[in-house]
Parts: C-alpha cells; sequence; structure tokens
C-alpha cells in the first residue's frame, strides 16, 4: 500500500514531536480538551511520577508520560523522560481498514479521523489499533480520538495542542518536512552526545507504512509505552481470508465425510 | 537557582530551551530535581536554606582564582571604595557585624570611609527599623563637601575588594560541600562554568525566583548574587543580568504601584509618622543630591498634583500633610496577628487566599475570626471566605461557627478576560489586554469595585466640614465610565499615571516631570507609558525577523519602564570609554560622530552625557553622576559589591541557618540571622525536627489553588495532595509509595500521599520533604494546605515569610481525625 | 521481564525495566458475552445448515428437517447477540452503509444478512411446509429450494470467518494464531452442529450427526493444542485466570462428550445397523442409547462454548499484558 490519498495539491499534514524538547507542562493535554470540548475524567493519584491520567482514551486525546531514570551507561545523573503522546495518524491504520462503518475515515490532509454521527460502537477498532489509541466512551458508546484538530487544519490553523506548546517538543506541518527536519534534529543530538536519541514512526517502511505523528524518542518506545514494532494486522489478511476459505472447506468436507462414512439409509 | 521555572514559567522557559538549542550550558541548582532540572546541563541538589554558603563558595573561587572582569569591576563596581574604620565584619565577630544592639543593627559603622550617609526613608536617627527603607532602597547620598575615597590599585586593606577576600575567605569548597550537601566536584564544575562563560566575550545570566525570597535572610540571597554578576561583569550587558522571575501576572505592577504599605508610586517612600513632619525633611531623607533620586521631589510634586489636583499647591506644600504616615512594620503578617489581637476591625481581602496561601494557616484563621468584618472579592467561594463554617479547626471541633463574630461579604470578581488592564511583567514590560468578555452576573472589576465605593463614600461624606475627610473629598475621582456597568475607563486610568503637563497633553519622559506643580504625574517610572497620547503598552507588531534586531530586543512590543528601556543600566555594555566591551556582546554604546549614545536599545543614560564626562563637586542631581558611572540610580553611579546601607541585616551577605534548621550553622557562632522578624504568638512557636521541609509549586495548579482546584482539566491532573521524599528517607519511616503519610510540625499535621522518589535525594546528611502548597478543603480536588506547617519568621528587609526551609517529621498513615 | 516500579521504590525506573509502569500497550477490547456466545451461534447456524443440506442430498430426511431447525433456531439468535454488544445499537444499519474486505466485521455482517436469510427461508420451508398443504406449501417449496443450497454454502464461511475476526487486531494471542483460529472455530461448530443434532434426533437417523459430533470434537482439540504450540510463549494466557478456567472446562467437557458420543454410538451402531432390515427403526433404539447420546450432545455443546469463551478472555489477559505485546515485537526488530 502507499502514501494515503492527499488530495490533489494538498500535502499530507502531520505530527513531529520532539520528546527532548518536552518540559512536561501538560499544555497540550489541556490545550486540547479546551478546544475539542473533551470531558475531563479525574482518576485519582496514580503512583507513576506525574502522570495521573491513564494513557490515551476517548477522554484524553494528547497524554504526557513521565519516566524517572536512575543514571545509566550513557548518561550520568537521574533523567526525568517526559513525552506527549497522541495518534498516530498511520499511513496504513489499522483502525480505519476493520471500521465497517465507514465512520473512521482518511481526510484530504492524510489524517484519520471518526465521524461521531456515524460511528455506532461495534469497537472493532479496539483491538484493532496497534497503540491502543482507541477506546469506548462509556457515556456514548462511541469511540473518540485525536482529529489532528481537523476543524482547525482543515482551516489552515495549526492543531490546538502545538499551538500551546510553550518549547516546540510538538511541531505540526507537512509530513515531508518534519521528516528532514527531524532527521537533521537526531543528528544534532547525536554530536552533541546523546547517543540515546532516536526516531520512531518515521520510516515509512514500518508495519503501519510510518506515522502521520511520530516522535523523537530518548529511549526505547516500550519504556513510554509505545510498541516498539508495530504493525497493521490487515497486513496479513490474505492470508487469514485464505484460511478461513480452507477452513470453510474443511468443514464441508468433514460434514461430508459424516454423511458418506456409515450406511446409507432407504 | 531557586526557581523551577520550566514548571512555574513555563512560557518563558521556552526561550532557556532555545538558548540551551544555540549552545548555552544550563545549569539548576535546587533541592529537588525537577521538570526543570530534567532540561539542564547540569542539576545540583542543595539543602534549602543554605544558598548563600554556595554563592559565597563561588565569590571566593573568583576572588581566588583571579576571576573577576578587572577593569569592568575597577570601572563600575564599588570595589576600590575604602570603607569607614569603625566596620567590623562576621569575621572579627563571630557571624555578627558591627552595630549590633540586641535585635537591630545601627549601621552608622557599614558606612564608606567619612562619610555620614542617611537613607531613603527614615532609617538615621530611629536606627534599622526592620523593615523600612527596604523597597525604597536609595543610591543614598554623598554629603556635599566630601570625595568618595577610593583605592584604584584595589590593594588597601579597608576597599571593598580587600573586604570581601576577607570576609569570604572560609566559604572554601570543602565548607560549601559540607554545608550544602552537595559534593565538592559538583560545586567546582558550577564554578568553573561561570567563569568560563564570563567575561569580555561571553555573559552568564542567574535566575531566581521565590525559592531564594523566602527565607529569613531572603534580601541577602540575591545580594550574594548581585556580587557574582558584578565581579564576573555580568551587570547590563546582553546575555547576563539577575533575573527575579515574579509571581502574579501583574504582581511586578503591584510593586510598582504598590500594594506595599511602606512605598508609594514609582518606589518613592511612605511618610514615617515619627521623622517626617514637613515636605522639606522628607525630601531631605528620600532625595540623595546626587543620581536619580535627586529629582524625587518632581516625582512626588507631580504624584500629589495627580490625587489631589487643584487642591494641591505649593502653599500646603501640595498636600503632603494629607498623606497617611507609618509607625513601624505594618505587611500582612504583622497585620495579621494585630487582627487576630483584637486591633482591626475590618478588612479588604482581594485577590487573596491567606487562609491557605499564607503561612501559618491556623494563624490566618485566627486573625479573620478577630475582625469585625471581612470583605472578599474572588472568582470563587474560597477558603478565605468560608473559613468561619468550614476551616480544619471547625471540622475537629476546636472552634464553633457560633463562636466566630466575624460579618464576611463574598463579591464575585471579574477575572482578567472579562476587563481592560495592563498586567506589567517580570521583564518590567506593560502589555494591555482587552477585555474579552463581559463579566457576568454581580461579577465586577476591581477598578469598579473601587471607583464606586469611594463615589459612594464621598457621596455620604459631601458637606462635612471635618478636616479628617478633606483628603477623601478633594480627591480626583472623576473617571469616565463606559459599558454596561459604568466601568471607569481602564485607560484614563493609564494616562492619568502616565502622567500630563500644564496644557493636560501626555507626557513622554520622566525628565519633563516638575516640582513646581505644572505636572501631574501618577507614577514617575511609568511616565512614557502613553507617550503621544498613545496607549504605548498596546503596542503588538508582528515579531520582528531576526535580520534587523538580531538580539530579540523588539522595542516596539508593548512598552517597559522606564521610557522602553528592556535592559537597565545598559551603559555597562560599553566599556568606559564608551565602546562594546566586544563585538560579539555590542548593546549600546556612544557614537563618536553623532555624540549620543546609541545601540539596540534605549540607553540607559542621559543621551547626551559623554563618556569623558566629569562631574563637578556641586554638580546636583543626574548632573552629578560621571560619563563613566553607568548605575545612575546609586549616588555613586558605581555597582554596589557591598552595600553601606539600604539593608537592615548587614552590608555583605553571610551565610545563617533558617530560623528552624536541622543543621547547625557550620560558618559561625551566630546561627541564624539576628536580626530576622520572629512575631512571637501562641499560634506561631518554634521546634526544631530531623527533616528540612521545602514548599513550592506545580505547573498543573496555582498558588493558593481556587484558580486551578476549581477547574476540572487542572484539578484532574494534580488530583491530590502529595509529598516527595527520597527512597531513603521512605525506608527509614517506613513509608509506602502511593501510600498516606503524615507531616508534622509544631504548628500542624498535615496528611498527603507519599511520592518516593530519587528526585528528592540529596546529596548531604539531611534528608529534604517537598510538598506543593497548593491545597485546600474546597474545590474539586482537596487537600490538607500545606502552609498550616509553616512558621512567621520574616526577612527583616521585605517581611517575607520563610516558607522554603523549615523543619518538620513525617510518618506513615493518614493523620487522626 | 519486569513491568512496572517496585513498590515502595517509587516511580524510578531501573535499568531493566521496559515497560510503562506495568500499563497496557494496546487497548483490551471492548466486547462482552455476547460475542463469544455469537462465535458459538454462528458457528452452530453455519454448520447445521451444513449438515441439513448435506442430510437432504444424503436423503437422511429425518435428520435434515432436525439440523434445519437448529440452524434456523441459531441464526435468529445471531443478529440480536451482535446488536446488543454495539456502544449504539439503534446504529446497527449502518453496518450496512459500506462493504469493506479489510473489515472482517463488514464482511461478517454481510455474510451475516445474507445466510440467515437464505437459512431462515430454508429452515421455514422445510418445516413448515410438509405440515401445510396446498398452496403455501408449495410458495414455501419454491422458495426452499433455492435457499437450502444457498443456506448451506454461505453457512460454511458463517462458522470460519469469526476466527480472521479476532486475528486480525493487535491482540498478541489472536493475532498469532491467526492460522488455527478459523480450523478451531470451524472444528467447533462441527463438533456443536453434530451434537445439537444427536440430541433431537432419534438414534436410529442420528449417525451421521453422531459421527460428525464425535470427529470434530477430537478435531477441534487437536488444533487447539497445535494453536498453543504455535503461540509458544504467549499460549501462557491460557494457563492462568478466566482464560485457563474456561480452558480446562472446554478439554473436560468435550473429552467427556466424545467418550459419552462414542459410548452411545456402540450401543446405537448394531441397532441402526439392523434398522436397515427392520419396518419401523423407531422401536429398534436400543435402551440407554437416546439418554447417553443427549448427555453426550450437551457435554460436547457446552465444550465447543467453553473453547469459544477460553479464546475471548485469553484475548483480554493477552492485551492486557504488556509483555505480550512487546517480547515479540522486540524478537521481531532484533531478527530484522
Ligand atoms: N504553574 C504555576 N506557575 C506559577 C505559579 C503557580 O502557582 N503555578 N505561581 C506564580 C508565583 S505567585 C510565583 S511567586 C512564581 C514562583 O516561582 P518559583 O519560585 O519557581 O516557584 P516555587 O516552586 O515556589 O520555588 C521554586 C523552587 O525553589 C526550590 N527551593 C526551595 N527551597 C530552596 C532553597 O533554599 N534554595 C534553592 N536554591 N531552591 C529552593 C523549590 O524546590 C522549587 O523547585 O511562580 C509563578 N508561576
Ligand atoms: N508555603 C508556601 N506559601 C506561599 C508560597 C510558597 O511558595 N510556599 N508562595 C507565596 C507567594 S509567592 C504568593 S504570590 C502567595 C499567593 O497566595 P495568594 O495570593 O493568597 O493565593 P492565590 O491563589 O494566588 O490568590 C489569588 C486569588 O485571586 C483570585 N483572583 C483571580 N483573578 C482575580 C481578579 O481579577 N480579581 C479578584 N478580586 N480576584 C481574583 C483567585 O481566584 C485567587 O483566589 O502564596 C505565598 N505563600
Ligand atoms: S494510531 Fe491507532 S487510532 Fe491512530 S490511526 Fe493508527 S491505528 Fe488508527
Ligand atoms: S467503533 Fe466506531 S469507529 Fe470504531 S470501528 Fe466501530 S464504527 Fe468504526
Ligand atoms: S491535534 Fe487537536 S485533537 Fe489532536 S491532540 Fe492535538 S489538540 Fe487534540
Ligand atoms: S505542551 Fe509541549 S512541553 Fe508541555 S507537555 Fe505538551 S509537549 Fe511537553
Ligand atoms: S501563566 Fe502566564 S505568566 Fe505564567 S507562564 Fe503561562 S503565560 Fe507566562
Ligand atoms: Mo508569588
Amino acid at each position: 500500500m502507499s502514501e494515503p490519498a492527499a488530495s490533489a495539491g494538498q500535502p499530507r499534514v502531520g505530527f513531529f514531536t520532539d520528546t527532548s524538547l518536552c518540559i512536561g507542562c501538560k499544555a497540550c493535554e489541556v490545550a486540547c480538551k479546551e478546544w475539542n470540548g473533551v470531558p475531563d475524567d479525574p482518576l485519582g493519584f496514580a503512583e507513576s511520577s506525574y502522570d495521573h491520567g491513564d494513557g490515551l482514551g476517548p477522554n484524553r486525546w494528547r497524554h504526557v508520560a513521565f519516566v524517572e531514570q536512575e543514571p545509566m551507561f550513557d548518561h550520568e545523573g537521574l533523567r526525568w523522560l517526559m513525552a506527549s503522546d497522541v495518534c498516530k495518524h498511520c499511513t496504513h491504520a489499522a483502525c480505519l481498514d476493520v471500521c465497517p462503518t465507514g465512520a473512521l475515515f482518511r481526510t484530504e490532509l492524510g489524517t484519520v479521523v471518526v465521524q461521531e454521527d456515524v460511528c455506532n460502537g461495534c469497537g472493532y477498532c479496539v483491538p484493532a489499533c496497534p497503540f491502543g489509541v482507541l477506546s469506548r466512551r462509556e457515556e456514548d458508546g462511541r469511540v473518540w480520538k485525536c482529529t489532528l484538530c481537523y476543524d482547525r487544519t482543515s482551516a489552515g490553523m495549526e492543531p490546538a495542542c502545538a499551538k500551546a506548546c510553550p518549547t516546540d517538543s510538538i511541531q505540526y506541518g507537512e509530513l515531508e518536512v518534519l521528516r528532514v527536519r527531524a532527521a537533521e534534529r537526531v543528528e544534532q543530538l547525536r554530536e552533541r552526545g546523546e547517543s540515546s536519541a532516536r526516531l520512531y514512526g518515521e520510516d515509512p517502511g514500518d508495519g503501519v507504512g510510518g506515522f502521520g505523528a511520530f516522535f523523537l524518542l530518548l529511549d526505547d518506545p516500550e519504556v513510554y509505552g509505545l510498541p516498539p514494532d508495530p504493525v497493521a494486522t490487515t497486513r496479513d489478511l490474505p492470508g487469514m481470508w485464505g484460511a478461513a476459505a480452507a477452513a470453510a472447506g474443511a468443514l464441508a468436507a468433514g460434514i461430508a465425510a459424516a454423511l458418506l462414512t456409515g450406511p446409507k439409509p432407504r | 537557582m531557586g526557581s523551577n521555572m520550566a514548571e512555574c514559567h513555563p512560557v518563558g522557559f521556552q526561550w532557556v530551551v532555545e538558548a540551551r538549542e544555540r549552545g548555552a550550558k544550563v545549569i539548576h541548582i535546587d533541592p529537588r530535581f525537577t521538570r526543570t532540572s530534567a532540561l539542564c546541563d547540569l542539576h545540583v541538589a542543595l539543602r534549602p536554606g543554605s544558598d548563600i554558603a554556595f554563592l559565597g563558595g563561588i565569590v571566593r573561587h573568583i576572588l581566588e582564582g583571579g576571576h573577576e572582569f578587572r577593569e569592568y569591576v575597577e570601572a563600575y563596581t564599588n570595589a576600590s571604595t575604602l570603607v569607614s574604620e569603625e566596620f567590623r565584619d562576621t569575621e572579627d565577630l563571630d557571624g555578627l557585624f558591627s552595630g549590633f544592639e540586641g535585635d537591630r543593627y545601627d549601621t552608622e559603622s557599614w558606612q564608606y570611609d567619612g562619610m555620614s550617609v542617611r537613607t531613603g526613608s527614615g532609617q538615621g536617627d530611629e536606627g534599622a527599623t526592620v523593615g523600612e527603607q527596604a523597597h525604597g532602597a536609595h543610591g543614598g547620598e554623598v554629603e556635599d563637601d566630601e570625595e568618595i575615597r577610593r583605592d584604584p590599585t584595589l590593594e588597601d586593606p579597608r576597599c571593598v575588594f580587600q573586604i570581601l577576600k576577607r570576609h569570604f575567605a572560609r566559604y572554601t569548597p570543602e565548607l560549601v560541600a559540607e554545608t550544602c550537601g552537595v559534593s565538592v566536584e559538583d560545586f567546582t564544575r558550577v564554578c568553573e562554568a561561570l567563569c568560563e562563560s564570563s567575561g569580555r566575550e561571553r555573559t552568564s545570566a542567574i535566575v531566581y525566583s521565590v525559592g531564594w525570597t523566602q527565607h529569613t535572610v531572603g534580601v541577602q540571597y540575591i545580594r550574594a548574587a548581585s556580587i557574582i554578576q558584578l565581579l564576573l561583569g555580568n551587570m547590563g550587558r546582553p546575555g547576563g543580568g539577575i533575573m527575579a522571575l515574579r509571581g502574579h501576572a501583574s504582581i511586578q505592577g503591584s510593586t510598582d504601584i504598590p500594594t506595599l504599605y511602606n512605598i508609594l508610586p514609582g518606589y518613592l517612600p511612605m511618610p514615617h509618622a515619627a521623622q517626617d513632619e514637613g515636605y522639606d525633611e522628607w525630601i531631605e531623607k528620600v532625595a540623595p543630591p546626587t543620581g536619580w533620586w535627586g529629582n524625587a521631589r518632581s516625582y512626588m510634586t507631580s504624584l500629589l498634583k495627580a490625587w489631589w489636583g487643584d487642591a494641591a499647591s505649593a502653599e500646603n506644600d501640595y498636600r503632603f500633610g494629607w498623606l497617611p504616615r507609618i509607625s513601624g512594620d505594618h505587611s500582612t503578617y504583622r497585620t495579621a496577628l494585630d487582627m487576630a489581637d483584637g486591633k482591626i476591625d475590618g478588612f479588604f481581602v482581594m485577590g487573596e487566599n491567606p487562609v491557605v496561601g499564607s503561612a501559618n494557616g491556623r494563624l490566618q484563621r485566627r486573625a479573620l475570626a478577630g475582625a469585625r468584618w471581612l470583605v472578599v472579592r474572588d472568582l470563587a467561594e474560597i477558603e478565605t471566605a468560608s473559613f468561619w463554617k468550614d476551616s480544619p479547626e471547625v471540622a475537629s471541633g476546636e472552634t464553633r461557627p457560633e463562636d466566630i463574630g466575624t460579618e464576611v461579604f463574598l463579591m464575585p470578581a471579574a477575572a482578567h478576560v472579562e476587563k481592560d488592564g495592563t498586567f506589567t511583567n517580570t521583564q518590567r514590560l506593560l502589555q494591555w489586554h482587552a477585555k474579552a468578555v463581559e463579566p457576568r452576573g454581580h461579577q465586577r472589576s476591581e477598578l469598579w469595585f473601587m471607583y464606586h465605593l469611594g463615589r459612594l463614600v464621598r457621596e455620604r461624606l459631601a458637606g462635612s466640614g471635618e478636616e479628617r475627610d478633606r483628603p477623601v473629598l478633594e480627591l480626583t475621582w472623576d473617571y469616565p465610565v463606559e459599558g454596561r456597568y459604568d466601568d471607569p475607563s481602564a485607560a484614563a486610568v493609564l494616562r492619568e499615571i502616565n502622567g500630563v503637563g500644564p496644557d493636560g497633553a501626555a507626557l513622554s519622559s520622566y525628565e519633563d516631570l516638575r516640582d513646581d506643580g505644572s505636572t501631574a504625574c501618577g507614577c514617575w517610572i511609568y511616565c512614557g507609558v502613553y507617550a503621544d497620547g498613545v496607549n504605548q503598552a498596546a503596542r503588538r507588531p508582528p515579531r520582528s525577523d531576526s535580520a534587523d534586531d538580531p538580539l530579540g530586543v523588539a522595542p516596539g512590543w508593548a512598552w517597559a519602564w522606564p521610557l522602553n528601556r528592556r535592559m537597565l543600566y545598559n551603559r555597562a555594555s560599553a566599556d568606559p570609554e564608551g565602546r562594546p566591551w566586544s563585538e560579539r556582546k555590542r548593546y549600546v554604546w556612544w557614537d563618536e560622530h553623532a555624540e549620543r549614545w546609541t545601540g539596540a536599545d534605549v540607553p540607559d543614560f542621559k543621551a547626551d552625557t559623554p563618556p569623558s564626562y566629569e562631574p563637578l563637586a556641586e554638580a546636583r542631581g543626574p548632573e552629578a553622576i560621571g560619563g563613566a558611572d553607568p548605575f545612575i540610580l546609586q549616588a555613586d553611579g558605581r555597582g554596589w559589591l557591598y552595600a553601606p546601607h539600604g539593608l537592615v541585616d548587614g552590608p555583605l551577605p553571610a551565610h545563617y541557618e533558617p530560623h528552624e534548621s536541622p543543621a547547625s550553622n557550620p560558618l559561625y557562632g551566630q546561627q541564624s540571622n539576628p536580626v530576622r522578624e520572629q512575631l512571637p504568638d501562641a499560634y506561631n512557636p518554634r521546634r526544631e525536627f530531623p527533616f528540612a521541609v521545602t514548599t513550592y509549586r506545580l505547573t498543573e495548579h496555582h498558588t493558593a489553588g481556587a484558580m486551578s482546584r476549581n477547574v476540572p482539566y487542572l484539578a484532574e491532573l494534580q488530583p491530590e495532595m502529595f509529598c516527595e521524599v527520597s527512597p531513603e528517607l521512605a525506608e527509614l519511616r517506613g513509608l509506602e509509595h502511593g501510600g498516606w503519610a503524615t507531616v508534622i510540625t509544631s504548628r500542624a499535621k498535615i496528611e498527603a500521599r507519599v511520592e518516593v522518589t530519587a528526585r528528592l535525594r540529596s546529596g548531604g546528611p539531611v534528608e529534604t520533604v517537598g510538598l506543593p502548597y497548593h491545597w485546600g478543603w474546597k474545590g474539586l480536588t482537596t487537600g490538607d494546605p500545606a502552609n498550616d506547617l509553616a512558621h512567621v519568621a520574616l526577612d527583616p528587609n521585605v517581611h517575607i515569610q520563610e516558607v522554603k526551609a523549615f523543619t518538620c517529621d513525617i510518618q506513615p498513615g493518614r493523620r487522626k481525625r | 521481564m519486569n513491568t512496572g516500579p517496585e513498590p515502595g521504590s517509587g516511580p524510578l525506573q531501573d535499568r531493566r525495566s521496559r515497560s510503562y509502569y506495568g500499563r497496557p500497550v494496546i487497548a483490551a477490547p471492548v466486547w462482552t458475552w455476547e460475542v463469544p456466545v455469537y462465535l458459538f451461534a454462528g458457528g452452530l447456524a453455519g454448520a447445521s445448515a451444513g449438515l441439513a443440506f448435506a442430510s437432504e442430498v444424503g436423503g437422511h430426511d429425518v435428520l435434515a428437517r432436525r439440523a434445519w431447525g437448529v440452524a434456523g433456531v441459531a441464526i435468529t439468535a445471531c443478529p440480536p447477540l451482535l446488536v446488543s454488544d454495539l456502544g449504539r445499537p439503534e446504529r446497527f444499519l449502518n453496518m450496512m452503509r459500506v462493504f469493506k474486505v479489510t473489515s472482517p466485521m463488514s464482511v461478517g455482517s454481510w455474510l451475516l444478512a445474507a445466510a440467515g436469510t437464505a437459512t431462515g427461508a430454508a429452515a421455514a420451508s422445510r418445516l413448515l411446509a410438509p405440515r401445510r398443504g396446498g398452496s403455501l406449501a408449495s410458495a414455501l417449496e419454491r422458495i426452499g429450494s433455492p435457499a437450502a443450497p444457498a443456506a448451506a454454502v454461505l453457512g460454511m464461511p458463517l462458522a470460519t470467518y469469526t476466527g480472521v475476526l479476532l486475528a486480525n487486531t493487535a491482540v498478541p494471542v489472536w493475532h498469532e494464531a491467526r492460522r488455527e483460529l478459523p480450523f478451531l472455530f470451524a472444528a467447533g461448530a462441527a463438533a456443536s452442529a453434530g451434537a445439537a443434532a444427536t440430541a433431537i434426533t432419534p438414534a436410529a437417523h442420528a449417525g451421521p450427526a453422531r459421527r460428525l459430533a464425535l470427529g470434530a470434537a477430537i478435531a477441534e482439540m487437536a488444533i487447539d493444542r497445535a494453536m498453543r504450540r504455535r503461540l509458544g510463549p504467549l499460549a501462557a494466557t491460557y494457563e492462568s485466570g478466566p482464560p485457563a478456567r474456561w480452558h480446562r472446562a472446554a478439554v473436560t467437557l468435550l473429552t467427556a462428550g466424545a467418550a459419552t458420543l462414542a459410548a452411545s454410538g456402540r450401543r446405537a451402531g448394531p441397532a441402526s445397523a439392523r434398522a436397515g432390515r427392520l419396518r419401523n427403526p423407531r422401536r429398534a433404539a436400543a435402551p440407554g442409547g437416546r439418554p447417553l447420546a443427549v448427555a453426550g450432545a450437551a457435554l460436547t455443546l457446552g465444550g465447543a462454548l467453553a473453547t469459544r469463551f477460553a479464546v475471548f478472555r485469553a484475548g483480554f489477559a493477552s492485551a492486557e499484558d504488556p509483555a505480550q505485546t512487546v517480547a515479540p515485537q522486540r524478537a521481531r526488530a532484533a531478527a530484522a
């Protein structure tokens, strides 16, 4: 499969979230909720540093992770990693593939959006997303996620979270431009001795064809609660359909066998 | 240092991040590893309350290693000035300076050699009345006939430079390590980094905030930083300086046009009952003959004209007599105690939540219970308005609502988006904000409240023959009102603050202010904010591209006092001859051909005074400042390494332990600041516990909490009051991560969830308990107020509470109910 | 694999800790009990339709009519089960807005719609027609004749697509079993269809059904073994908690069911053999054969249902364990 059709002349847009610049202020979380009217969901005190929300979900479309690390081989002193997670707007989006109603669709900007007026809450996209981005909102039975501020971006505006980010940890723009900038950035960091800096999701060759919203991380993805090698399982669909067909055949054969063995009634 | 910039000034911190990206080395020195530390090159964890030892160590490193910027020090500081023979240092008196008299200092012996310097507001005969001239700390004055005695070689044992050397000699790396609980290595790395990036080609900045101020020696912390920056030549130069990151959106504005008891607008000292009988006596004390304060009469006369208009004339001293007088400390904590003792009838609380936000919550609540009536104007029903029915004391049955006689009037306030006005930020930048929405229901602006309150009071008093009512009746109280609720025009008020000339036209510089009553000005340092009749604070040009503004001065954006200067004392960015110290660091310089000072910023100097200018003996005011003396607000035009006056607790910073400390002073026999303000009270006991405790902020909440605990999107981000402890302390006291703990001081017990984290790991033997202070018992997220634990012992200069360093014990489990 | 911080040690991560406070990487499904029951019912309906049509063709009319009955009942249970699991049941029809091969659920919905109509019609015609006479009967015959084969053909994928439905997710224990799941469900469908028919068909006519049930039950257990072998470490999800309980139940029930059916078969076996020559097959049924058959059928049906629940629950356990998501991906990344 190729780059998603960003409609004629429309370049594909996305995010480059550079976690090496994140100060964990959570302005992105709040700005997102303010702009999109996302409900609050107080969960109480969590034993996870300054993170008291449980990851991305219908009521949290941006989520800032906090990881406290003791001194390690590649860096002296404590590390307090902070990273703002979001829907990846995958090139090959499993959620979109499996949606039986077409509620999930690809916009002309190449982003992945749920139409809340179509979604019937079948819940198939939930386990389909390799990043656990989607889940059903109990109150209204539908799934909700980052729209990449479709209402803003389609009007040429910057998404709310990126706008609010004081340190430009969240950078919005044309994906191609962002990928170039990101490549330069890792180089710069490596030269500065930040050997652990790496890009995550920028590679169009990965299991989801590259993220529309990719990241610069300072440790392995799983440390931030992200899958190290995500795949859109629909990639294996032909094989799976084959197996289903074969199984159907086997079933038919089995039935036939049951009738053919044994005496024939008159 | 003493600032958690990333968490408390996140938007400002973007520039630190950018500077780091451009190669700047960023160091964070804080008892805790915070979100700021996470973005820094080096974090050094020091024991709360030990900064002066650390800074003193840096001063020693500079002096012993000869790392000072010699030409700068010789030309621009008072290093060469000789100090009075009477002066005795802490070296000689084991931690005391000369002139100590039981509970205060007589500062006479601290003066320059052979000079009797009198200071801003009434120190002279009364001696160092705690906190008098603190805010009005003026350049003092040089007696007419006297010449300042100096030794340009800096060799004379009595010159400031040599005094510094002796004073800081004992602040060795080893002693710093012991006192602060840091490693000698880390300390040395900080010293070297600072020295390497200072001098001709490079500059370093020091950022501080309330991690430094909220100590019984808070002012001396900043003095220590000033000494370092002056020695390294980092003052008045681009990329240098000492950045005080201030608090509430316009807290700077509320000191410029003060909510403080001891100063008038523009830092003019409040007249004192004991001394300032007449205008001239007051001027005598306030206006030194030399330096910019020399024009104080023009500033004050214009202020009085702004207030009493035609009623103020030369004959009646411009109604100077109508000003209220102070008779000592009337700061918030003193006032609270007086209220508790029933000495105060009524109290206005506008935009403050003292029962949660001020130190020693129980004392604060007892104080309010002592008043007959209380007016609270706020966005929400805050704890301060409801204490009488739901305070912890009521909950515990210690007091009963029916026993509290205070009549509370709660009035809804309009928030900043619901009214026009200016914010004055940390950079002295006045930025205009326009009303975005109409206030709802009965919400009204402060301006509305004050104006109409005054109007009604004046209506009541109308026709009264009483002399005491005249100051109110004669006030100029005529503002154009606008909008649905007759709001007085904020722009008109700003224009009055800016000041007008005889023709009623807006003035454009405080240099135009006159002392003959022909000009009126509400705040001399703000003069020019309405230059040319235009609201300069409302200027919002698109961001100028770096081409025409390489240093990012952005002079066209809003307006900075004074006279839109973005950097004070910027003449110091050029050498004595007026040439930039270096091409890399050029900022303001003397233009030979134009014969004027010029550069990227508005020069902080008389535009046409050449570097070569030598003042004549009889020169007065600004004219008395030499062409090579950049610090024009000081009488001698020099940066003060040594402060001959202006401070009540010493001319030099010395390390003192906090009022309540887990350690004894490793440097001197004198344990704590001898003149700290202690306010003895049954509710304010002192007792040492084994652990240091410090209090602070979180990005997710705002101060006493009403503005965040009531906002769902913020409340959910930090849903519960917690304490931060190191794994070692958790081990020692059996604290469970995520469990509950009770924190104990001699004032109170509070409970909090436990955050066990290596971020609180201290290098030294003393464990530190960290407490955010945002919680109270109302709102979407509730918790015990950290301030219930705090004592009230104050810095003697500015009366700020020591909530950054006191002692506690901590036990597993919730507190008993 | 170390997940999350040690209690008391705070949130501090040590070098080995490779998960975010032990939190799941992917989201667990939001599906509830209706789904495994649907997996069972759909399989039962599909396989029964197949069995029914095949019996017709083979001339086992008695068996055929019973099987059609089972198919009819099972298929009508399916839509309500699916709809009630939606977050917005009233929007069930949105499924029909599109047809997407990339969405097993979309394919399944259309399949169910078609199979449902065909099976319904076929069952109606077969069960009602003979009782009624005249025009309605002939009408039903006319619908029935094309509907029956259609129902049979559609029934086969209806019984197996559900394997893809689960496999096409990020849930490791489901996706990594993508080759076996359709076969596992096919076997389960056959076992339950055979068992159901056996239970309600006179022993003399139940022979094929019984053989089907018996064979399929054994096959199901074999495939389950193969699946778990391939899953390797991921199979751990079947060894603890709810999935383990369901799985143990499934194996026990299927084994017992198979054994009992076999036993009932041995009794009925000679009888039905004789039935060929006797006038009245009904009287020929050996004493004890029937109750045994019914018991065996019930056990087998239970086993087939339990298997579906085991697989379903295993998916949740797998999704909730970050290690299940991360470890295989790490291995893959390392290999590449
Ligand atoms: N999000 C948010 N921003 C705010 C506020 C808020 O409530 N929330 N409040 C505003 C206000 S009113 C103000 S005044 C500013 C205050 O801004 P800051 O002063 O930065 O805020 P604090 O967290 O009180 O203190 C800063 C740091 O001082 C450290 N500290 C404590 N004791 C010592 C010590 O003895 N030495 C040193 N070196 N450090 C010490 C604390 O660990 C803390 O990290 O923030 C303003 N900005
Ligand atoms: N332990 C400890 N104590 C501290 C500190 C610390 O670091 N540690 N820091 C100290 C510092 S620096 C500060 S600034 C204080 C802050 O302490 P407070 O000033 O007492 O607390 P705030 O919550 O800032 O109070 C401001 C109130 O103004 C209200 N408000 C907002 N806008 C408006 C308006 O336009 N009009 C009116 N009328 N009301 C408005 C808000 O709802 C809020 O209730 O706390 C001090 N106390
Ligand atoms: S991250 Fe998940 S939800 Fe977002 S596009 Fe990719 S698959 Fe869909
Ligand atoms: S839950 Fe909504 S968005 Fe997700 S697959 Fe079903 S219909 Fe599509
Ligand atoms: S892009 Fe918009 S919707 Fe997506 S996280 Fe940012 S603010 Fe929220
Ligand atoms: S707004 Fe920017 S800096 Fe703040 S948490 Fe989000 S990503 Fe990090
Ligand atoms: S709250 Fe205001 S002052 Fe504080 S960081 Fe944000 S923008 Fe700056
Ligand atoms: Mo403040």
